[in-house]
């Protein structure tokens, strides 16, 4: 049951809620929000990756092909995928959030969205398409 | 077409209550009533110690901005039909102290809004004798967005930073400050930069979205927030690579 | 001009275990564009005198808000003061008090560029200068506008701008119940604070009311919940008369339901107004000619009385397109184009989305005349000073009279400029010369305090609920003291005010607490509000004339004989009414015809 009220006259007692620790799971736009937080551990595990990946390739030919044999792994193709799928979502969210950030007006108009989210994808391709091309045409 | 609809509306009487409760009502449905008007008729014909605050009905005053299901909207401009067949869920506005069944304490935001200093700040007057300060409309449209703010706090009840952190100044305040910046006749961004790039300032925001969202007048918090982010990032590099320069 | 006083308020510690007790130099009751505008003033007058707003809302709520069309000054070469004056002038019937018009009108320009220095975003001509539209019943342009938003941003500067001063403290959230009088001057009030229920006394040396009007009176109106005509009602029940009571402006084009005002500017950028025949009906009513473009003063530009009774005759001859809230008529700016719509009036098609669920640019609006401003108000002199001394007004709420029997549209938020400074200075130069309160001001305000209690908060049974006696006096009122007036629909709605502030006393409370209780207030504004009513039909009734906004079908004509005077309707000692009538003050322009459409 209820507590009695504590109540002094022309004192009233402001009612807080309590903010749970679950609050983002209530709503999906808040799950997406902090997925989209945590993808950033995601672009983290790439940049360590790469730094491992430097440091096989620094220690010559057999310490690289072990680190190859590990790629092979189940562990790390679904760590691979999966981080790969959140860093996609990392760049989309990211890219069309820009122009918030960056309203770029010509002639006192203000340009619309996709000006400037469509070339930072295009940017975005176009790079992954020539990283592509020289690893693979090897 | 339904006669009714039901509504769970909070209530709390500090006299009576140490925590909300809900309350059942069933109001008639009229396809152009808004939720305010089912207060209204509650109010009027149903319970008339229902607190609630409300004044223009025309969604420019922001005195009624209240959780409608779980999103904060003003009740004034939100039609009942849209919610069909119920039952609505009304509350008092998010991550706010309630006061009494829908009403909130809102002293938080008008120390943070003075806090800004939104007013124009100048270094020089300029004597009215000169007449106006020429401003061409493309200058008007660079902040013309920020200044439509009705100051209805649906925005804070949005943001979950907020909610976690009370010390944060909110979508709001920023934005007005933001307005001020970037109108060409103020001369006090430097002014507001100390106060808005401290932790509890544009830094606390981590561009959830949920304010701008939530604006019913197309203000764009978050918008403002990340821009002024960029600006202050740039005026740090500005300051760590120039000490001598004067502020 | 120091006066005597009585015991000094030496036992203040005694008072104030009994009742809490803050003093300021000058008190402001409301706090929109006039009270920020008279704050800011008393705080430039002299840094050093403390000022209070008291308003029962945060002020960036206040009705000042909702205004959209513009306001009027003069800045353009093309233009002069005479100019403004005699629009003004001619626009009011007459009624208008000539030399405050003058000092109106040259007072204007520099209070709205005062404001644009404290950043009030006016819109703008292509090389920057300040912008000026049309606007009805004014020959030239001179209503200066910041998009359709007019009264928000300048309601929003002022509140800014007055943040600055740290001379003034707001009373957020204190409902004013009563003025406190004493030996002949006004020294302070008594509120309610709402967050807590306490009743506290706000004693100050100068009174200045700025609560706005009391559309709320009647059941269709552009008018906010909270203009209940407060601070018409708190210096009625203290003694001072309210001038031109009679004349209330309709606006002639507000949406059916919910009454929200469809800005003038629609019409001043081009927009038609067509009855069920899709005819351009005005020009039937001397109002001119139709022509392809909006000329000002004419048509559709024409003064909003004007319009007004032109529906209501076109709804006597079955013109009218019957809507499920009663007859309307349609508001057209289709022709005007999506590109100049969403420029010069995007409020207006979002009022039309949001509210009614209809699209301008492709849609005809559904307009009525609702009741829109209150002409008359407390009466006050050039420097918003009334009879009662110490007590100021300034806004709506007052009656300098600068708009006479019709005000023209856009000169309102001027209107609170002007005097709001000129209330703001003359209280300001009043209080430096006042010492402080008597003691028999606080006895008033305890008796006061138990009268809220007893007769309110305390009180049980009851049978009439507030909401009934609200309205069946708005229904009255509409019907008695509407458009078109007679001897018998006025005497009708009197008896009947007067039989509903009887059931009044027999009202129900069902709201005992004292934190944030808005039926207290609701109650409380209602009072208000049936002296209010009473005052405007007992000054119709006395009118036995036609000018203006006040049209008795009983009387068609003006008499500018008997009746080129303001009306002053005193509420005396045993409740009785007294009217009396003071002549306008007539400067530079003799009476003459009110002609519109040449």
């Amino acid at each position: 049951m209820k507590d009695r009220p504590v109540y002094t006259e022309y004192h009233p007692r402001w009612y807080r809620a309590r903010v749970s620790t679950y609050w983002w799971t209530r709503q999906w736009k808040y799950v997406k929000f902090i997925l989209r937080e945590l993808s950033s551990l995601s672009v983290a595990y790439f940049v360590v990756l790469t730094l491992l990946q430097l440091r096989a390739l620094g220690g010559g030919p057999i310490s690289y092909g072990a680190f190859q044999e590990w790629l092979k792994t189940p562990l790390a193709i679904a760590l691979n995928i999966i981080s790969f799928f959140f860093v996609l979502f990392h760049a989309t969210t990211w890219f069309n959030l820009a122009p918030s950030a960056m309203p770029l007006r010509v002639r006192g108009k203000r340009l619309p969205d996709w000006v400037i989210i469509g070339p930072n994808y295009i940017a975005w391709l176009a790079t992954s398409a020539v990283v592509a091309w020289l690893i693979l045409r090897g | 077409m339904a006669e009714t609809i039901a509504l769970e509306v909070a209530r709390y009487r500090p006299e009576q209550e140490t925590e909300p409760m809900y309350e059942h009502f069933e109001v008639p449905f009229r396809k152009d009533w808004v939720v305010l008007d089912a207060l209204n008729y509650i109010k009027d014909k149903l319970d008339g110690s229902l607190s609630y605050r409300w004044s223009c009905r025309m969604g420019v005053c922001g005195s009624c901005g209240m959780m409608v299901n779980g999103e904060p909207k003003l009740t004034c401009a939100t039609f009942l039909s849209h919610y069909i067949p119920g039952p609505v869920r009304i509350e008092p506005l998010r991550y706010f102290p309630v006061v009494r069944d829908l009403v909130i304490e809102m002293t938080d935001f008008m120390v943070k809004l003075k806090s800004v200093k939104p007013w124009i700040i100048r270094e020089d007057q300029k004597p009215l004798a000169e007449g106006e300060f020429l401003q061409t409309p493309e200058q008007l449209d660079s902040y013309k967005q920020f200044s439509m703010c009705i100051n209805c706090l649906l925005c804070y009840a949005a943001c979950p930073v907020y909610g976690l952190d009370q010390h944060f100044i909110g979508p709001a305040a920023i934005a007005l400050a933001q307005r001020y910046n970037m109108d060409s006749r103020d001369q006090g961004a430097n002014e507001r930069l100390d106060i808005l790039s401290q932790h509890e300032g544009i830094w606390g925001c981590t561009f959830v979205g949920e304010c701008t969202k939530a604006c019913p007048k197309n203000v764009d918090p978050a918008g403002a927030i990340q821009q002024y982010k960029l600006k202050a990032t740039k005026e740090w590099f500005k300051d760590f690579l120039m000490p001598w320069r004067m502020k | 001009m120091a006066r005597e006083t009585g015991p000094g308020l030496s036992n203040v510690d005694a008072w104030s275990r009994k009742m809490d007790i803050s003093s300021h130099d000058v008190l402001l009751v409301g706090g929109g564009g006039a009270g920020l505008r008279a704050a800011i003033a008393v705080s430039e007058v002299d840094p050093k005198l403390s000022v209070a707003v008291a308003s029962k809302v945060y002020p960036m709520r206040s009705h000042t808000v909702s205004a959209e069309g513009g306001a009027a000054a003069v800045i353009k070469p093309d233009d002069s003061l005479d100019e403004h004056a005699y629009d003004t002038i001619s626009g009011g019937d007459w009624m208008c008090d000539q030399d405050a018009v003058e000092v109106f009108v040259k007072e204007a320009p520099e209070e709205m560029l005062r404001l644009e220095h404290w950043g009030c975003p006016w819109s703008r001509e292509p090389g920057g200068h300040i912008a000026v539209r049309a606007f009805g019943g004014m020959k030239k342009k001179r209503t200066w506008y910041a998009a359709d938003k007019t009264g928000f941003h300048m309601l929003h500067t002022l509140f800014q701008t007055s943040l600055k001063y740290p001379q003034v403290t707001r009373y957020d959230e204190w409902f004013v119940t009563k003025l406190l009088v004493d030996d002949g001057w006004v020294q302070g009030a008594v509120a309610i604070e709402l967050m807590t229920g306490r009743i506290q006394a706000i004693l100050a040396k100068a009174v200045i009311l700025c609560t706005g009007g009391c559309g709320r009176v009647f059941p269709f109106t552009t008018n906010a919940n909270i203009k209940n005509g407060d601070g018409m009602a708190l210096a009625y029940r203290a003694g001072v008369p309210l001038k031109d009571m009679e004349f209330v402006q309709y606006h002639p084009t507000g949406l059916p339901f919910t009454g929200i005002l469809i800005t003038e500017a629609a019409r001043a950028e081009g927009g038609y107004l067509i009855n069920k025949d899709g005819y351009r009906y005005l020009q039937d009513y001397n109002l001119g000619a139709p022509q392809p473009k909006p000329v000002l003063r004419s048509m559709e530009l024409g003064p909003r009385d004007r319009l007004s009774q032109a529906f209501v005759k076109e709804m006597e001859k079955g013109r009218t397109i019957e809507g499920p809230y009663g007859p309307i008529v349609h508001l057209d700016i289709r022709h005007l184009g999506d590109k100049l719509i969403n420029t010069k009036l995007p409020f207006v098609r979002e009022l039309c989305l949001k509210y009614q669920n209809i699209d301008p640019v492709r849609e005809l609006i559904p307009v009525r005349p609702v009741v829109h401003y209150m002409m008359g108000g407390v009466h006050t002199d050039i420097n918003g000073a009334t009879p009662l001394k110490g007590l100021f007004a300034a806004g709506e709420v007052a009656c300098v009279s600068i708009n006479g029997a019709n005000r023209l549209g856009s000169n309102s938020l001027t209107e609170l400029l002007v005097f709001g400074a000129r209330a703001g200075k003359a209280a300001a130069a009043f209080a430096v010369e006042q010492k402080g309160p008597s003691s028999r001001v606080m006895a008033q305000a305890l008796e006061e305090k138990q009268r809220l209690e007893e007769e309110f908060l305390d009180r049980t049974g009851g049978r009439e609920r507030i909401s009934t006696i609200r309205g069946e006096m708005q229904k009255a009122v509409e019907e008695g003291a509407g458009i078109y007036r007679t001897h018998a629909s006025l005497a009708t709605a009197l008896t009947k005010i007067q039989e509903l502030q009887a059931r009044f006393r027999d009202v129900a409370i069902e709201d005992h607490s004292h934190t944030f209780n808005t039926e207290l207030t609701a109650a409380l504004e209602l009072s208000f509000m049936l002296d209010v009513a009473e005052a405007i039909v007992q000054s119709a009734l006395q009118r036995t004339e036609s000018r203006g906004a006040h049209q008795r079908t009983d009387f068609p004509k003006r008499d500018d004989e008997k009746f080129l005077a303001h009306s002053l309707i005193y509420r005396q000692e045993d409740s009785s009414l007294r009217v009396e009538y003071l002549p306008v003050t007539i400067t530079r322009w003799p009476p003459a015809e009110r002609v519109y459409g040449k």
